[in-house]
């Protein structure tokens, strides 16, 4: 069934195209059988744009500190207003782009790489291994996942290195069994047989063969993913983990803010906090959109 | 097998998932970075001191030497001293935990009395603004981080319309806390018959279990809309409607307590989320639980605090499934125990 998706009702009908163009319009399709998703991807390439541009677009520097303009709020000079030190708010939201971006998507690519190899590899031999990274995984899907996040860091060092890595571990689970399970239900489908009775090793088969077909529900647990993989990082730089001041990030300015909002000065915490929410938001759509086209069957 | 083996079959079963643990925390506590000894020892330690140290921990023993000992520790009920507070860790943590059950009990229930009918209406009347609303809100409370749903709730609430009291912990310091008996404010000042005191302290708890509820709300309210859409679809209710039962029992009786058994088991990964975003809630507001004794703990490098505490989340995640398994053994009569 997942299968069937790699080749779209467009690119089926015109199968003498292009690889180019076929994979063109199956990218039109999956834009335009839902304006929810296109927006996300509009989004999403809106943010990554910011993310590469930004740092040096921003009207001032994001650690200039200026005492006789501290907690203005958002005027037209300064957009977001100014924080404790008088830097400027905007400034710092588009400048942390690219590290909260930097941080979650090194982390999910991180455990997406060995989750499906995990996964992958358990599928398709079983025996031990199986039973092995079996155990792993429920071993870590047995703690609530931010605690053991916290756990790590703290035991492996507070660094921005060990968030990345304590965040691959908490998702390592969910790449697993998706990739475990895809395998598992084609380790003997007729193209598998095929191949392997034209001569190909197992480990060819598995990594030529398969692993190709397993890649559009992965994409979608990708996807889902990432928006929860951002929310973990920001939470455990919330609580003063990993990334330290004076460096521009949402979750630590968020902290910053939450100082002052009892006083009534809203921007410092309502502006990164609000960039969060729409990066979030924006996979979460993303996700939805992929995976109502993928497994129409789940959707909700 | 009767409905009493399953359910210690069950039990049983969560024994390799507890030693799982065990290791787990075992070998966080030995990956400290750097020299233990040497960070318990403090800063004008000799070399002989450190080697005392080290000898007084058993960090000069093998590795399963010292997970013998972690275990008889454990055993006895020891997490080791918290170097911030000077404290027993198993003593700080018990202290502050019905502080953080308080607030994730209420959660849940408030979180549970509005996304189940929620999700139901929204699956009976699939389409309309109320599946929509239900929609709305899946999609933002997955969205929203918990920290910030805090704070905007603290400045609309607090700052702007100052309807709830300010976001500093259990009570206000006019009250004096009643004796503790459930350890649950609310409940213990009812008991003790000071009416301003429970007001004060459910004043207090309603702000931060409104956040965590609201956290915890999408995953109910989609699983409940999702199972209830299954249940309505089934052949079984089109027979029940055909034999011409009236639409409420149709409803509630045969759909709504099918659909609720996929809903149950989700509320094992509901549990996974809330322990974890209760530690950012407890921080927001200064709520004094164990999740804001963690953060302390974390702040100063207080490792043996950290560890205990992700060894008793993780303990109480664990019975917490178990009690969830039970539930559906009671409610579903087919569920049989597998493997």
């Amino acid at each position: 069934m997942n299968d069937a998706v790699m080749t779209s009702p467009i690119a089926a009908a015109s199968p003498r195209t292009s690889a180019w163009s076929r994979g063109f319009a199956h990218f039109r399709y999956v834009m335009t059988s839902n304006p929810v998703t296109f927006l996300a991807f509009v989004m999403l390439a809106a943010m990554i744009a910011v993310a590469v541009f930004g740092p040096s677009l921003v009207p001032h520097d994001p650690l200039a500190t200026a005492a006789d303009k501290a907690l203005k709020p958002p005027t037209w000079q300064h957009w977001f207003g100014t924080d404790q030190l008088g830097r400027d708010v905007f400034s710092r939201v588009v400048v942390a782009t690219r590290l909260d971006l930097l941080i979650s998507v090194s982390a999910v690519a991180l455990s997406f790489v060995c989750g499906a190899l995990m996964g992958a590899c358990a599928g398709y031999w079983g025996g031990w291994f199986d039973k092995l990274s079996g155990r792993m995984l429920d071993t870590i899907m047995a703690f609530p996942l931010f605690v053991l996040a916290m756990g790590i860091v703290a035991a492996a060092g507070n660094t921005i290195q060990n968030i990345v890595i304590a965040t691959a571990i908490i998702n390592l689970p969910f790449y697993a069994r998706v990739a475990r399970a895809e395998v598992s239900i084609r380790r003997n489908a007729g193209y598998v047989q095929a191949a392997r009775l034209s001569g190909n090793s197992e480990l060819r088969i598995l990594i030529a063969k398969i692993l190709p077909n397993t890649l559009p529900p992965m994409m979608v647990q990708l996807s889902l993913n990432m928006g929860w993989a951002i929310l973990n990082a920001a939470g455990l730089s919330f609580i003063g983990l990993g990334v330290r001041p004076p460096t521009a990030e949402w979750g630590i300015m968020v902290a910053e803010g939450a100082n002052y909002i009892v006083s009534g000065e809203w921007w410092l915490a309502l502006f990164p906090g609000a960039a969060l929410m729409l990066a979030v938001f924006t996979f979460n759509l993303l996700g939805d959109g992929l995976r109502d086209l993928v497994d129409p069957q789940r959707r909700t | 097998m009767g409905q009493l083996a399953i359910i210690f079959a069950r039990v049983l079963q969560a024994i390799p998932t507890l030693i799982g643990i065990i290791i787990v925390t075992f070998l966080l506590t030995r990956a400290l970075p750097g020299d233990p000894a040497a960070y318990f020892a403090g800063a004008a330690a000799t070399p002989e001191s450190i080697a005392e140290i080290r000898a007084n921990l058993g960090l000069d023993q093998p590795l399963p030497v010292q997970f013998l000992k972690y275990v008889q520790d454990l055993g006895t009920g020891n997490l080791g001293q918290s170097v911030s507070t000077g404290q027993p860790v198993a003593t700080e943590l018990l202290r502050r935990l019905p502080a953080s059950l308080e607030l994730t009990l209420t959660a849940l229930l408030l979180s549970v009395a509005v996304a189940i009918p929620l999700g139901v209406l929204a699956a009976v009347r699939q389409d309309t603004w109320i599946d929509q609303l239900c929609r709305f809100v899946v999609t933002a409370g997955v969205s929203l981080p918990t920290f910030f749903t805090g704070l905007l709730l603290v400045y609309v609430f607090y700052f702007l319309l100052g309807v709830a009291p300010a976001p500093l912990g259990r009570l206000d310091l006019m009250h004096i806390a009643p004796p503790q008996i459930t350890g649950f404010l609310v409940f213990d000042s009812l008991i003790a018959r000071e009416w301003g005191t429970a007001w004060s302290a459910a004043k207090q708890l309603l702000l931060p279990s409104i956040t965590l509820a609201l956290f915890t709300l999408a995953p109910i309210a989609r699983m409940t809309r999702a199972s209830m859409l299954q249940a309505l679809s089934s052949e079984y209710l089109r027979t029940a409607r055909a034999a011409g039962l009236s639409r409420g029992r149709v409803l509630m009786v045969y759909a709504f307590r099918n659909a609720l058994l996929p809903v149950v088991t989700t509320l094992g990964m509901v549990f996974s989320f809330t322990l974890g975003a209760n530690v950012l809630v407890e921080k927001v507001f200064a709520w004094p639980g164990i999740g804001s004794f963690a953060i302390e703990a974390l702040v100063v490098s207080d490792y043996a605090a950290v560890q205990g505490f992700v060894l008793s989340m993780a303990v109480l995640f664990v019975v917490l499934n178990l009690f969830i398994d039970t539930l559906y053994t009671l409610i579903d009569p087919r569920v049989q125990v597998d493997g």
